[in-house]
């Protein structure tokens, strides 16, 4: 078994209890979805899941292994990405000192890793000296994956990629992340755009305050009377 | 008003204000860098700073008194450069021994920035102590090799002048070392895979993490920078100006008017910042009765000082700096962190 599976998650913040024990799971090449309203725990779970706030109860499993207690930069090395919603890029450094931190544990590949987040978004390479801080939003969220990227990771989290960018940007990321699906990277990915997470979603977990309320393959949630009425507007 | 007149009031001006300046400028600028990175990275102002350099120039003084004894010099440089690395690792040494015992429980507990505060205060306290217990309160003038580059009687007879320009060795190697130091720190923050981690963990601590580094390295390596400028300057200042402990602990709001000058977390802001406090206060508290005779028709010959600020309040001049920025642009001249 070589997916990532997060079992019966448990955060609070102070006295305030966040997520009940949601559970959530991604194999490789697979791309899972996490809808639900706003508080629903939905980025608390992701945090939970890199270990950027504490868990009360669960555990994380990569693989057999339990990485429940490790440090967040020793996830990296095993191979997990994470691209916080906000505050994703280092606004002081240049676009390419932000790659470059994406590589920072393989310094040595990261001439081609840059090549390849280059091929990917065309639009940074021409930016590459630029202060990520000057950057438009749509610009920042490339440069926010890009950075993920750069780690070569095989379990891939997206907190909300495609929030307050342009159209045309968001057609661009979501094209990406069902390519860098196909590459074998295993894609966690909490959206906005429900519908739309849902169609390229290989399965869906809705989550309403901190639980799994339904949890189904994307297209059968689509297809879900209850899921569309309360979650999809109709 | 001749020619002569002139090249006097330039030379008087650059005696007392502009030479001056330039080096105490540079040892406040290279403490306000201290300063400035450990806002930076661990994100609390520390007032132990001061005492940290008086620690570091304490250490030079033993090391130099140890090589005075086996006859080791390099004239005409004071001896004290040569000691600048071993003093520099003794502070090294004991920063990062404070942060274990002290902040690195409080940074686990997520600690507020004040609570740090407080312990930097704390610590501000036991290195005083230390200081004291070693050296005694008293002033120690620790600085051999040549007195004088440029004797002001030879500038007056060379060039026929009134009025005469001294440097001091001392001055040039507090120009040339705090060069060198900052150029060394500025490749380092902005061209090596480290430094930009460095820099990358300032700026946003949790993404940092997310790229795999690890924070416990970025905080001992700044430490560890940390000591060096503060032995640095601690030396340098010691050497132009002669060591006295208190002196130390008194520099620490000019250094932090620097650093706020400079906009908070700015390393070169910090630099400018330490010359913008060293030029207001040396000019606003030097008495320009002369320099005035010198331009002025002999009937406007000022009968007063022409002073601004008596020398006793030159720290109120840090003081309104710091005021009048954070009343004006609370984030500093240069991009930095609002305080």
């Amino acid at each position: 078994m070589s997916g990532l599976v997060a079992e019966n998650l448990t955060v609070a913040y102070g006295e305030t209890v966040i997520c009940h024990g949601c559970s959530l799971a991604v194999d490789a090449g697979e791309i899972s979805v996490i809808v639900g309203p706003n508080g629903a725990g939905k980025s608390t779970a992701m945090k939970a899941i890199f270990g950027l706030v504490e868990l009360i109860r669960g555990r994380v499993m990569l693989g057999d292994r339990d990485i429940s207690r490790m440090a967040a930069q020793d996830r990296v090395a095993l191979g997990m990405a994470f691209v916080p919603q906000v505050n994703n890029i280092f606004p002081s450094l240049t676009v390419e000192e932000n790659l470059e931190m994406g590589a920072y544990r393989n310094p040595a590949g990261f001439t081609e890793a840059l090549g390849v987040t280059y091929d990917m978004f065309p639009a940074l390479s021409e930016l590459r000296s630029t202060l990520a801080g000057n950057l438009s939003g749509g610009q920042r969220q490339q440069v926010a994956v890009g950075r993920a990227m750069m780690t070569r990771p095989r379990f891939l989290l997206l907190d909300e990629p495609t929030a307050g960018v342009s159209p045309i940007v968001m057609d661009t990321l979501f094209a990406m992340i069902v390519e860098i699906a196909r590459t074998g990277v295993a894609i966690l990915l909490c959206e906005q755009n429900a519908r739309r997470a849902l169609e390229i979603a290989n399965r869906g977990y809705v989550l309403v305050q901190g639980r799994n309320r339904y949890e189904d393959t994307g297209k059968r949630l689509l297809a879900n009377p209850d899921v569309r009425k309360s979650f999809l507007g109709g | 008003m001749t020619g002569i007149d002139l090249a006097n009031a330039a030379v008087l001006l650059g005696n007392f204000v502009i030479v001056p300046a330039l080096v105490y400028g540079s040892q406040l600028g290279l403490a306000a860098l201290g300063v400035t990175l450990v806002y930076g990275i661990l994100r609390f102002s520390n007032f132990a700073h001061g005492d940290t350099m008086a620690f570091g120039a304490m250490a030079a003084i033993l090391c130099t008194w140890t090589l005075q004894a086996a006859g080791i010099s390099i004239h005409p440089l004071p001896t004290a450069l040569l000691t600048l690395p071993l003093a520099g690792l003794l502070t090294m040494l004991l920063l990062i021994c404070f942060d274990r015992v002290i902040y690195r429980p409080l940074r686990r507990t997520r600690a507020a920035p004040e609570s740090m505060i407080i312990a930097s205060v704390g610590i501000m306290f036991i290195l005083q102590g230390i200081v004291r217990l070693v050296l005694g309160p008293g002033e120690r003038n620790f600085a051999d090799g040549e007195r004088f580059l440029v004797r002001a009687r030879d500038v007056r007879e060379a060039f026929d002048l009134a009025e005469g320009l001294s440097i001091r060795v001392t001055q040039v190697v507090t120009l040339v070392v705090t060069a060198l130091l900052v150029l060394a720190l500025m490749i380092f923050l902005y061209r090596t895979r480290t430094g930009k981690a460095m820099r990358a963990y300032s700026d946003n601590k949790e993404l940092a993490q997310l790229s795999g580094i690890n924070p416990e390295i970025v905080v001992m390596l700044t430490w560890s920078i940390v000591a060096i400028l503060a032995t640095v300057a601690g030396v340098l200042y010691g050497l132009d100006k002669g060591y006295l402990p208190f002196v130390y602990f008194s520099l620490l709001l000019p250094t932090f008017a620097a650093a706020i000058v400079g906009g908070l977390g700015n390393p070169l802001g910090a630099l400018f910042g330490g010359f913008v406090v060293s030029f207001s206060e040396i000019a606003l508290t030097y008495a320009y009765k002369r320099f005035l005779a010198y331009l002025l028709p002999e009937r406007l010959e000022p009968g007063t000082l022409m002073q601004v600020l008596s020398t006793e309040y030159k720290f109120a001049v840090s003081f309104l700096i710091l005021v009048l920025v954070l009343l004006i642009r609370p984030t500093g001249l240069f991009a930095g962190k609002s305080v």
